[in-house]
């Protein structure tokens, strides 16, 4: 952090300091039905602006399916959110108070918000249980680490979202060899286990059979509500089957929103029609 | 380097031509010394005492004959010797049992049985001084402007009434301005010790910016202790005004060395780059690499014993070949299977450099070998009184940016280069556009072998050659290359001299191990603040 | 209790401590009660060749604890280790007092020939054993947290760390050299005396610390163990194998890795204090780069990840550089390299992988 950033922050009395916000998401503000905020957002890579002047809100308990071209800037969004990329100009705030732009990568996710990478990442030497319970939330810290033990409450959630990502059978095997597919639901579990209040899933149906990805439509379905999920994806059936008649669809172009409502209203948007079909 | 060749061949040849040519000369000239009188009479005076020594010295003079200099300067270099028992002259250049001694007469040359038939023609004090006077005196008239400065120079050094008048007389007929200049200088120093206040004034103000060292001790010498304040002051002003330019040329000078240290340093880390930064392969093998390549060079000098000049430039593209040889050898034996595995292939190659040290010490002695300098390496350029440039630097510093061209444009314009850009980027697209990626890798993995094998002629004009040669470079290697930036040779180049200039930069005020450390701590840091180096590569592909 | 809890599931451990203890009693019966000359008599020698064998075998379970289970391949852990010699060489040194060769009380023999008036500051406090103890843990400790939170903050990672690792050892053993660091310079400390009053050439003596080693190693082997099983080992497993993920579900990567760095450093530092008076002498030689490239390759021959492949690792090597430097000292490097290379190319899990390998199969 630069030294006039630091500055700037003892001169404002109204800042809020990281650590002075508690553990995990204890006062995400959400009065205005809205839990994220991305405001003005601008970044460019040697030149050329992976993100331009993106605006975009998602409610509190919604399930948002964001669609785009390559190169759209999906995946450097995603970046930003959670604290892996710093824009050059804009705003992010989870709920009214959070600034994400003020914090890093474990104190996001420790905030509230879980990430599944495009390329299923699980911990592949450790086994299922032991992917599910590395990823429970609570306390985080080096001394916690060593000397924490699972409650039964916490072994009851385990147990729960075990069942719910379809692996309770294979509890015990090593997170390398499962499916593809499996790998997936492990890497959605283990977002489930953090308790987040948005799920950001970057592409969850890529390599899957038509039956995995009917059920990942259902299980991600099921999961709004209690919590927020934001789902990318480039697969326009999964993408239809998600949003059904009325949740919101968000089209990215040249990192900004070209287009945004109803399945419906966005297929027939004109500019859409030529974004994806060419002029 | 194919082109080279040629010159090789010829070599020799013109070598064989010019002794032939100096032979013939110096025979000529001793047979018609057989009949000069002057010479004899000469020769009859110089085994006496010191007074007839001296007259000796000043017939040659006098008579200015021809040999005048070249007697002088044996006496001088103290080679004269007469043989006791028929007080004839000769050149014995080494004083010993079998060696060589010539005739001065008639240049006959024999061998000498028992040092102590001869006998050293000596020197006093006073005759030292004549003979130096005589020298520079001949020396002004010299056809030579460079051989007529240097003569001032001396004089410059020793002035005494005598000379101040050789000079005054000389000052008229000096065509060159260079060597006026200097005459003047000398006598304004002469004017500083010896002059009334007006002519030291107009002396002072005649030296102002002169870097000839008399000039800054007569300075010295007048700003402490002259009679005048006025004088004083003045003298103080100039000799302020000279010590800021010899500042100026010791910082000039500093750089240079940083340069010349800079260019080892890229020479060493710019194969490395290749290897490291454009195939992401950690090579512990290469400083041993770079061992092989001065190891080369001195196998290439035991072959051609009497070409030293020659062998240096046979030894490039030996070392390159040998050097490159054992790199495809490493890549297809080992590194190969390694691909994606950066930190095993680290400890693998790191196998394989002790096994290169170790081969070396069994095949060449775990001793150091000496790698002689040719003729046409040493030496110094003289640029002014207080900065010399030594020329092998400068030859290091020349040969490192021909390296560094060489590479450049291997990589922009040939077809290889192309290739091995197209794999670094992306190898699987590579690979479907038709690039046979696994031949690539092995010729750039050669390609920077052989870069180091070059790195190793250069350093074995530098450091002895010995088994550990490649383990004191390999650290700076890594270094240079992670400072500048993976995968960028420029990044290497910048890198590699401004860490080189840093060393020496640091050297007066730290010493020389400490500034070392100094570098080593600052580039730990640097990687702290910024993990890819100076030049980082960007975009996309370089996330994650 | 505690000890086979922590030991459940790890056969090589049981194995290993089980050897440790019946070498901590036998030996010392062994070197003592039997007559010289008998067949069963260990000569102090070999008694102080094994001391020295464990405390390097520590030193390469503190490696295989960072790079085993975290994927740091540090290639500067020498550096520890031999900071933790050199603070307890300093101790030794300060014990010798007036018996050295000037006979100087307060001042080592080199300092006296550097015409030094007076100890540097840093010395101070060296004469006492419980100061030097602490420093010998602090020392090491505070360099690699130091270290660490500026590498491990920056992400600096792979391959560059382990090139930092190997600038600080070796701007470290360049400091050593200089006879101005006020540490022996080039002879480092030596001609060592005494260890708590108790003569270092001693047959006590040395079996005293053949004992202290074996200890050390089975406490320190027992404390990463219980480390490893517990949830950090799985942290640290999970930052090896998928740092970024780790970070996303909330763990301060950088701290898990401080953390775990500066105890491995640590162990590292006892470990060169306990092998300082075994051999008699610690100098800078002990920074060099390649001796912390040796270490790693005990834990690879041994088998990565295990800890106990790491002592076997560090015992076999050793074992072998002893015997070969002393009776084939040409071929020495030229098997070492060599075993570098098979052991990456076809022995990634070590000799411990290939006997599991076999107990899996039968």
């Amino acid at each position: 952090m630069k030294v006039a950033t630091v500055f700037e922050q003892m001169l404002d009395r109204e800042h809020v300091y990281p650590f002075m916000q508690g553990g995990p998401h204890r006062n995400i503000d959400v009065s205005h039905n809205v839990l994220l905020y991305l405001e003005g957002i601008s970044v460019s890579f040697d030149g050329f602006r992976a993100i331009n002047d993106l605006n975009l809100y998602i409610n509190d308990g919604e399930l948002r399916c964001i669609i785009g071209p390559n190169g759209a800037g999906k995946t450097t969004m995603m970046d930003i959110i959670t604290g892996k990329t710093t824009p050059d100009s804009g705003s992010a705030w989870f709920g009214q108070s959070i600034n994400l732009l003020a914090l890093d990568e474990p104190a996001i996710a420790q905030a509230g918000i879980g990430r599944k990478f495009q390329k299923p990442t699980v911990f592949e030497f450790l086994s299922v249980v032991e992917n599910l319970e590395l990823s429970m939330e609570g306390d985080r810290g080096l001394w916690s680490i060593i000397s924490s033990k699972l409650t039964g409450e916490q072994r009851d959630h385990l147990d729960k979202v075990a069942d719910m990502i379809g692996l309770a059978e294979q509890r015990a095997l090593r997170a390398g060899s499962l499916s593809h597919g499996q790998k997936q639901w492990l890497e959605i579990g283990m977002l489930l286990m953090q308790r987040p209040r948005l799920l950001l899933v970057d592409e969850p149906v890529a390599g899957m059979t038509h039956q995995e990805m009917d059920r990942t439509a259902e299980l991600l379905i099921s999961l709004a509500g209690e919590h927020s999920v934001v789902v990318v994806e480039h697969d326009m059936d999964f993408v239809r089957n998600l949003a059904g008649r009325d949740r919101t669809v968000t089209v990215l172009h040249q990192g900004s929103v070209l287009a945004e409502g109803t399945m419906e209203q966005v297929q027939n948007n004109r500019k859409v029609v030529e974004v994806y079909l060419g002029e | 380097m194919p082109m080279s060749r040629p010159v090789v061949r010829l070599l020799p040849f013109f070598a064989l031509w010019m002794l032939v040519t100096l032979l013939l000369s110096l025979s000529l000239d001793a047979r018609s010394a057989e009949q000069d009188p002057t010479l004899a009479h000469v020769s009859t005076l110089l085994v006496k005492k010191f007074d007839d020594k001296a007259k000796a010295v000043a017939l040659l003079v006098e008579t200015n004959h021809p040999r005048t200099e070249e007697i002088l300067r044996l006496i001088q270099d103290g080679e004269l010797y007469y043989r006791k028992n028929d007080n004839r002259l000769f050149n014995i250049p080494v004083a010993e049992t079998g060696a060589q001694a010539v005739d001065l007469l008639d240049a006959s040359a024999i061998t000498i049985e028992k040092t102590r038939e001869f006998k050293k023609v000596t020197l006093n004090n006073l005759m030292r001084g004549q003979i130096g006077l005589a020298l520079a005196e001949i020396g002004l008239k010299s056809e030579d402007p460079a051989q007529r400065e240097a003569a001032v120079r001396k004089l410059l050094g020793e002035l005494s009434d005598e000379s101040v008048a050789v000079l005054r007389k000389r000052i008229g007929a000096e065509p060159v301005s260079a060597v006026r200049d200097l005459i003047q200088v000398a006598l304004a120093v002469n004017d500083l010790r010896n002059g009334d206040e007006v002519a030291r004034l107009q002396a002072i103000e005649r030296v102002e910016g002169s870097l000839e060292s008399p000039v800054r001790t007569a300075l010295t010498q007048v700003a402490e202790s002259d009679v005048s304040p006025v004088v004083k002051q003045k003298a103080q002003l100039a000799l302020n005004g000279i010590d800021e330019q010899i500042r100026l040329y010791g910082m000039v000078e500093t750089l240079y060395f940083g340069i010349s240290l800079g260019s080892v340093l890229v020479l060493a880390g710019i194969g490395l780059a290749i290897t490291f930064g454009v195939m992401g392969v950690i090579n512990m093998a290469h400083g041993e690499l770079i061992m092989l390549g001065a190891y080369t060079t001195y196998v290439v000098q035991q072959l051609m014993p009497n070409h030293l000049g020659a062998s240096i430039l046979v030894a490039i593209p030996a070392a390159f070949m040998v050097s490159a040889l054992v790199g495809v050898a490493i890549e297809r034996g080992v590194i190969r299977f390694l691909y994606g595995r950066p930190l095993e292939t680290l400890l693998a190659t790191f196998g394989i450099s002790l096994i290169l040290q170790q081969a070396v010490r069994s095949v060449f002695s775990p001793l150091n070998r000496s790698v002689s300098t040719p003729e046409w390496m040493s030496g110094m350029v003289e640029i002014n009184p207080v900065l010399s440039l030594t020329l092998s630097r400068l030859y290091i510093i020349l040969f490192c940016l021909l390296v560094f061209v060489a590479l450049v444009m291997v990589l922009k314009r040939t077809p290889l280069g192309l290739q091995v850009r197209a794999v670094s980027q992306n190898r699987a697209m590579a690979r479907a556009m038709g690039v046979r990626s696994k031949w690539v890798d092995a010729m750039t993995f050669g390609l920077g072998s052989g870069v180091a094998g070059v790195a190793g002629v250069a350093l074995s004009q530098l450091t002895n050659v010995g088994p550990n040669l490649g383990q004191a470079y390999i650290i700076d290697s890594f270094m240079v290359v992670v400072f500048g930036g993976v995968g960028n040779l420029w990044g290497t180049l910048v890198a590699g001299l401004s860490l080189g200039i840093a060393n020496k930069v640091l050297e007066p005020w730290a010493g020389a191990v400490l500034a070392k450390i100094l570098v080593l701590v600052f580039i730990i840091l640097f990687i702290q603040k910024r993990p890819r180096g100076l030049f980082p590569q960007r975009g996309r592909a370089a996330e994650g | 209790m505690f000890i086979m809890n922590a030991l459940k599931g790890d056969r090589g451990g049981q194995i290993l401590l089980g050897v440790l203890l019946v070498l901590v009693i036998a030996v010392p019966l062994l070197n003592l009660m039997v007559p010289a000359g008998h067949a069963l008599h260990v000569p102090t020698y070999t008694v102080t060749l094994m001391g020295k064998y464990l405390t390097l075998a520590l030193l390469a379970v503190a490696v295989d604890l960072v790079w085993g289970y975290l994927g740091i391949l540090t290639l500067g852990h020498a550096a520890f280790f031999a900071l933790g010699g050199y603070a307890m060489g300093m101790y030794l040194m300060r014990q010798i007092g007036d018996r050295g060769v000037y006979g100087n009380p307060d001042l080592p023999d080199f300092m006296v020939f550097l015409n030094w008036d007076a100890l540097p500051w840093f010395w101070s406090g060296f004469d006492q054993f419980w100061f030097a103890a602490l420093m010998v843990l602090l020392v090491p400790g505070l360099l690699a947290f130091v270290f660490g939170a500026l590498a491990f903050r920056s992400r600096v990672s792979g391959v560059y760390l382990s090139i930092i690792t190997q600038a600080l050892t070796y701007a470290l053993m360049l400091a050593f050299f200089r006879n101005e660091m006020g540490f022996g310079g080039n002879n480092g400390l030596t001609d060592f005396k005494e260890l708590l009053g108790f003569d270092l050439q001693s047959d006590q003596t040395r079996i005293g610390l053949f004992v202290a080693s074996a200890v050390a190693l089975m406490l320190g082997y027992l404390l990463c163990r219980v480390l490893m099983n517990g949830r950090l080992g799985r942290v640290c497993v999970a930052v090896r194998d998928a740092e970024s993920r780790a970070r996303f579900i909330g763990y301060r990567v950088e701290n898990v890795k401080l953390g775990v760095f500066t105890v491995s450093a640590m162990l590292a530092g006892i470990a060169g204090a306990l092998y300082v008076p075994q051999v008699g002498i610690i100098n800078p030689g002990e920074f060099s780069p390649l001796n912390s490239i040796e270490v790693v390759v005990w834990v690879a021959v041994g088998g990565r990840a295990t800890l106990y492949g790491a002592v076997v690792g560090a015992l076999v090597i050793n074992y072998a550089k002893t015997y070969f430097t002393a009776e084939l000292p040409e071929v020495w490097l030229f098997a070492l390299g060599g075993l570098f290379v098979l052991v990456t190319l076809l022995l990634p899990r070590g000799l411990t992988g290939l006997l599991r390998r076999k107990e899996a199969s039968a």
